[in-house]
């Protein structure tokens, strides 16, 4: 059934699950939200089943026409959603009504927000994911971001009202979040350069989008006479690699292959900080072990698991 | 090979196994051996894997199972792969229309490199090419097996659309581009064979591993084989 005409598309929306898995050797990259943490919990609280597709708003979100009855539920980066012109809760599923206008009036926190609504957005899966993939152009609305005059069709189920976040557990989107970091997979290219990556501070450019995260900062160098370049080969979401000019990027889940070296790798329970970093936050970079990181893994699997039973729960 | 796989991590999911660090036949060979093995033989908790020039970057899942353990798992994946009959790769051929509009750089290839345009076609059609790995867009191939005679850099000044279907030049490597792109290398045909069909049951047509030769075709045969597609 119909759920939203869009009215106006925001800066960057797309139609993202939870990406599209098993096609990396051939060229096509998982794509999907670049928060995964907020993602989840916006399906629970509408009590879908996990993997429905969502929209992903960047900085300015979309004006949307409500078309059903139907829930909903925002979470991610504070956008200041809207009903009617009324602000809207976030992390917490609330009804809308045919007729009724959602809007965003600009960010407050974080860059990413995420609509879930029950029922899930429905558009065809493609190699078994709904994610939009704007450079293969699949995925979502024939491959590419909303455009003025679309229609979203959502899955017959209505939803579950009335579920929130407790307040404690809403993660805090800050704008000069440190990043976890495990060394490698090139960590050997560099030697002071390490120092220099771990005790300064990185300016997001403008240059951040779904394929990764332009940095500006101190030139991270590499080792006298080693090749800056490395044969091409797959990106890991979270891989930093340091190009000739030692500038760092943080590759996303919209990048295939990369031939430069890469001295770490953000650890995945913190890729939401980066995913939710706006041009001209600060970052900074903590190395951490791989027994710690999977440490804090099972933390944050035990935390979404702890706002699952509070949302079923209440 | 002494020395060799190498483990190399990728962060909290990622784990690079390399066989190699040379662009080279012999060790692409064998990753697609272990690959091949790997996908006969599952290890729990990985989630993909992806075989490169010289290496398999594996993702796993952190709750199932640690590079400690995926570790040993592949050595002794790596044992079984010589008892397990691994299928000779498989040759493609790509029909191609060179010069002219599809391969607007043929004349540019052959003055570079001192040949006349039937040389240069003659040379690219006689190689037989290594497809090393896909990527960078969906399905298109980093291929080995460039004869020097063609080696011509790229343009200075990169194209802002290079249609689906290119086949270029750029250094040491040729390719075929699957979709509409930017990009610098040199053109010197088109073929009509899609590389990559989201609506197709494969999706992509070439596979890490495999090997790929170009043939001439008329403009005629180009427009017949887009038709029966």
């Amino acid at each position: 059934m119909e759920m939203f005409e869009v009215l106006q598309p925001g800066l960057y929306t797309t139609i993202q699950d939870q990406g599209r898995f098993g096609y990396l050797q051939f060229g096509i990259p998982p794509c999907g939200v670049v928060d995964a943490f907020a993602y989840r919990i916006s399906n629970l609280l509408v009590g879908n089943e996990g993997d429905e597709a969502v929209l992903e708003a960047t900085v300015l979100g979309p004006v949307l026409n409500v078309l059903e009855d139907g829930v909903i539920a925002i979470t991610g980066g504070d956008l200041s959603p809207c009903l009617n012109d009324a602000s809207l809760p976030m992390w917490e599923s609330v009804p809308v009504k045919r007729g009724d206008k959602l809007s965003f009036k600009g960010p407050k926190k974080g860059c990413r927000a995420y609509l879930a609504v029950g029922g899930g957005i429905d558009v065809p899966p493609i190699m078994g994911s709904r994610s939009t993939y704007v450079a293969g152009k699949i995925g979502g609305i024939e491959g590419r971001p909303l455009a003025k005059g679309d229609r979203i069709l959502k899955g017959k189920r209505y939803g579950t009202l009335g579920k929130r976040v407790p307040p404690e557990l809403i993660p805090l989107y800050s704008s000069n979040p440190t990043l976890r970091v495990i060394l490698g997979p090139q960590d050997d290219y560099f030697s002071e350069g390490i120092e220099t990556f771990l005790n300064s501070e990185f300016k997001v450019s403008s240059k951040a989008d779904r394929m990764g995260y332009r940095l500006e900062g101190p030139v991270i160098s590499h080792k006298d006479g080693v090749d800056k370049s490395i044969i091409s080969e797959p990106s890991v979401p979270g891989g930093i690699q340091v190009p000739p000019d030692g500038q760092p990027i943080i590759l996303l889940i919209e990048q295939t292959v990369g031939g430069y070296t890469k001295i770490a790798t953000v650890i995945s329970t913190d890729l939401p900080k980066v995913s939710q970093a706006k041009p001209g936050d600060k970052i900074r970079f903590e190395k951490v072990s791989l027994q710690v990181a999977h440490e804090v893994y099972r933390q944050k699997e035990q935390l979404f698991q702890e706002i699952e039973d509070s949302i079923s729960g209440a | 090979m002494e020395g060799w796989p190498r483990f190399l991590l990728a962060g909290d999911f990622g784990l690079l196994v390399e066989f190699g660090d040379k662009i080279d036949p012999e060790i692409n060979k064998r990753v697609r051996e272990i690959f091949i093995t790997l996908e006969k033989f599952p290890i729990d908790g990985i989630t993909e894997a992806v075989p490169t020039y010289r290496s398999i970057l594996i993702f796993y899942d952190p709750l199932k199972t640690s590079p400690d353990q995926l570790q040993q798992k592949i050595l002794a994946l790596e044992k079984r792969s010589r008892e397990v009959t691994i299928p000779p790769p498989e040759t493609i051929e790509i029909p191609v229309v060179y010069g002219g509009d599809f391969g607007p750089d043929l004349g540019f290839v052959a003055e570079h490199n001192g040949l006349n345009q039937e040389e240069v076609i003659e040379i690219h059609t006689s190689g037989i090419y290594l497809i090393y790995m896909l990527g960078f867009t969906p399905g298109f191939p980093f291929l080995g097996g460039l004869s020097e005679r063609l080696f011509t850099p790229r343009l200075k000044t990169p194209r802002d659309v290079v249609p689906a279907g290119s086949v270029g030049i750029a250094n040491n490597q040729t390719g075929i581009y699957p979709i509409d792109s930017p990009g610098g290398w040199q053109l010197i045909g088109r073929t009509p064979i899609k590389l990559y069909d989201p609506k197709r049951e494969n999706p992509i047509l070439l596979k890490a591993g495999n090997y790929l030769r170009f043939k001439r075709i008329t403009g005629a045969e180009y427009e017949e084989i887009l038709q029966r597609s």
